[in-house]
């Protein structure tokens, strides 16, 4: 995302290069606040303070909520890992020491921190969870580029069982796009929820719409090439007319 | 009525009991770490449930638009097993956690020497991280047990008006109450208090710093008694104000020592809407 801060940028700390979110935070932070930041940032920068044992911006870490207010605590977040310089065994470690809200400040991170796919196994403990928080920060645009195709595939079944709007999943057009075994396994779940007499979430279709294969002028090649044309049952799918209501997230 | 359950162990209840506390006017709760059941053997084991009370629980409750915090500690029971005594090594990493209320439930159990330890090191604990206390009292001999807990509290770093003495009652209130701390009663089913001897205790010592919680678990006990205790305030001719104060001011003000209370939910319901609800007191 490259437009000017908005409000919406404190929500969407994945999305947003880290000066435009640090931009966009001080325009709202508090001057308290705003100063506590701006401490936090340049102990994680200098790593200074006591390193024994853990260095004490994974403090700043823990506490960005409280001084920066909940709403804010993601962008912060971000911002001091970035600070920190935080490599894999920092990032792995204040995940799992993390709660909920800093884990899922770590998953925001990724795609501003790690190229490579060694931060897959962190996405993929997310996405064991049933925290819809946790799942929505799961598939941003790190798991966009570095999720296996089964593992993504999953991902987006998962949103569609825990009412994670698909809006959430990052590339999702560019990744579905001729993706017949995600079509497949929609179509399975579509006709397994009306076998239940249960309503089909409308986002399962808005995916399986972007399944549709690329006119052949412009090939891109599906992340796992099909042995048949994809088929496309959208017309064929039941009860597509509802929302998906009674979804429970606590279910596993 | 809106009420804030101080005390109570939601990791042991359905979450059709949130449902039913929405209903009931809870609008927030803390849940201190306490023992499950089944002894631990590892701290390990402590740290995948202070996971919980800081991850999956505070997700749980806001479905409800209920705000979640906790206190944690290592309880008194498992602070005599050896094998269970390291996660005090491990606790100020967790210490500093935004969602962490206080320290506890700390206190005794069977007032042993290894209780005696525990009990001071984690009073230190919450003066070293700016946290007040939550201090269960014994349920053997509990008169004593409340003597040599005010007896720990007085010499340690924590002034007792951030300290919060509970499982309070006829026996023990007075001595507690004159001890500066803040009083919590759990209203039970069978044991500890019910709602009546609770209006009783109301009206004879007054609301100040009085704390009323479930402290419901797996045990019987039920995560409405908050709500009966109101409900029977009002009946008996307390005011609106009397019970709000009990059931929440009380609760927020004692909690709000922490500086971390929020009580700003943010409903994480099915349909995710998002909306915020501002709970107000905090």
């Amino acid at each position: 995302m490259t437009s000017s801060p908005t409000p919406e940028d404190g929500t969407r700390p994945a999305h947003t290069p880290p000066d435009e979110l640090h931009a966009s935070l001080d325009s709202r932070l508090a001057p308290a606040a705003r100063t506590w930041l701006a401490e936090a940032l340049d102990t994680a920068a200098t790593c200074s303070g006591p390193h024994e044992p853990y260095p004490a911006w994974e403090v700043r870490l823990a506490e960005a909520g409280r001084r920066c207010g909940s709403a804010h605590a993601d962008a912060v977040r971000v911002l001091i890992l970035r600070a920190a310089r935080a490599d894999m065994a920092a990032l792995t470690r204040v995940y799992h020491h993390g709660t909920a809200d800093e884990r899922r400040a770590v998953l925001h991170a990724l795609p501003h921190l790690v190229a490579g796919p060694e931060a897959v196994p962190l996405v993929e403990d997310a996405l064991r969870t049933n925290d819809t928080r946790l799942l929505t920060a799961a598939v941003g645009p790190y798991a966009a580029r570095c999720l296996s195709a089964h593992t993504w595939r999953h991902a987006v079944l998962k949103c569609l069982f825990t009412a994670v709007p698909v809006d959430s999943v990052a590339d999702l057009a560019r990744r579905a796009r001729g993706d017949t075994e995600l079509a497949r396994m929609l179509g399975d779940y579509a006709t397994e929820r009306a076998a239940a007499g249960r309503p089909v979430p409308e986002d399962l279709y808005r995916v399986l719409a972007l399944t549709e294969p690329e006119p052949a002028s412009e090939p891109e090649p599906a992340s796992e090439p099909a042995s048949e044309p994809a088929r496309h049952p959208v017309a064929d799918l039941p009860g597509k007319e509802s929302r998906c209501a009674s979804s429970t997230p606590t279910s596993i | 009525m809106r009420i804030f359950d101080p005390h109570i162990h939601m990791t042991s209840r359905t979450t059709d009991d949130y449902e039913a506390m929405h209903a009931a006017g809870v609008r927030a709760v803390v849940e201190p770490a306490f023992w499950l059941g089944q002894p631990r053997t590892s701290p390990a084991s402590f740290l995948d449930y202070f996971d919980s009370l800081l991850g999956w629980e505070p997700f749980r409750a806001a479905q409800y638009g209920i705000a979640h915090h906790c206190t944690l500690a290592l309880n008194p029971k498992e602070a005599n097993d050896p094998r269970c005594v390291p996660v005090l090594d491990e606790l100020p990493r967790y210490l500093v956690k935004d969602q962490v209320v206080a320290v506890g439930e700390i206190g005794y159990d069977s007032m042993t020497p290894a209780e005696d330890i525990a009990l001071a090191t984690q009073l230190q604990l919450a003066a070293d991280h700016a946290l007040p206390a939550l201090v269960h009292t014994p349920h053997r001999d509990k008169l004593a047990g409340l003597r040599r807990t005010l007896d720990v509290v007085r010499e340690s770093a924590l002034p007792p008006e951030r300290v919060l003495i509970d499982h309070l009652n006829e026996p023990t209130v007075k001595e507690a109450k004159t001890s500066g701390c803040w009083l919590g009663f759990s209203v039970y089913p069978d044991t500890k208090m019910d709602e009546k001897r609770m209006v009783a205790i109301l009206r004879a010592h007054g609301p100040e710093r009085v704390l009323v919680n479930s402290a419901a678990d797996w045990g019987r006990s039920d995560p409405l008694k908050t709500r009966r205790v109101g409900d029977l305030m009002l009946a008996e001719g307390f005011t609106e104000d009397d019970a709000d104060r009990v059931l929440w001011r009380n609760p927020v003000e004692f909690y709000g020592l922490s500086g971390r209370l929020n009580l700003d939910v943010t409903v994480t319901e099915a349909t995710h809407e998002g909306n915020s609800v501002l709970r107000g007191g905090g």
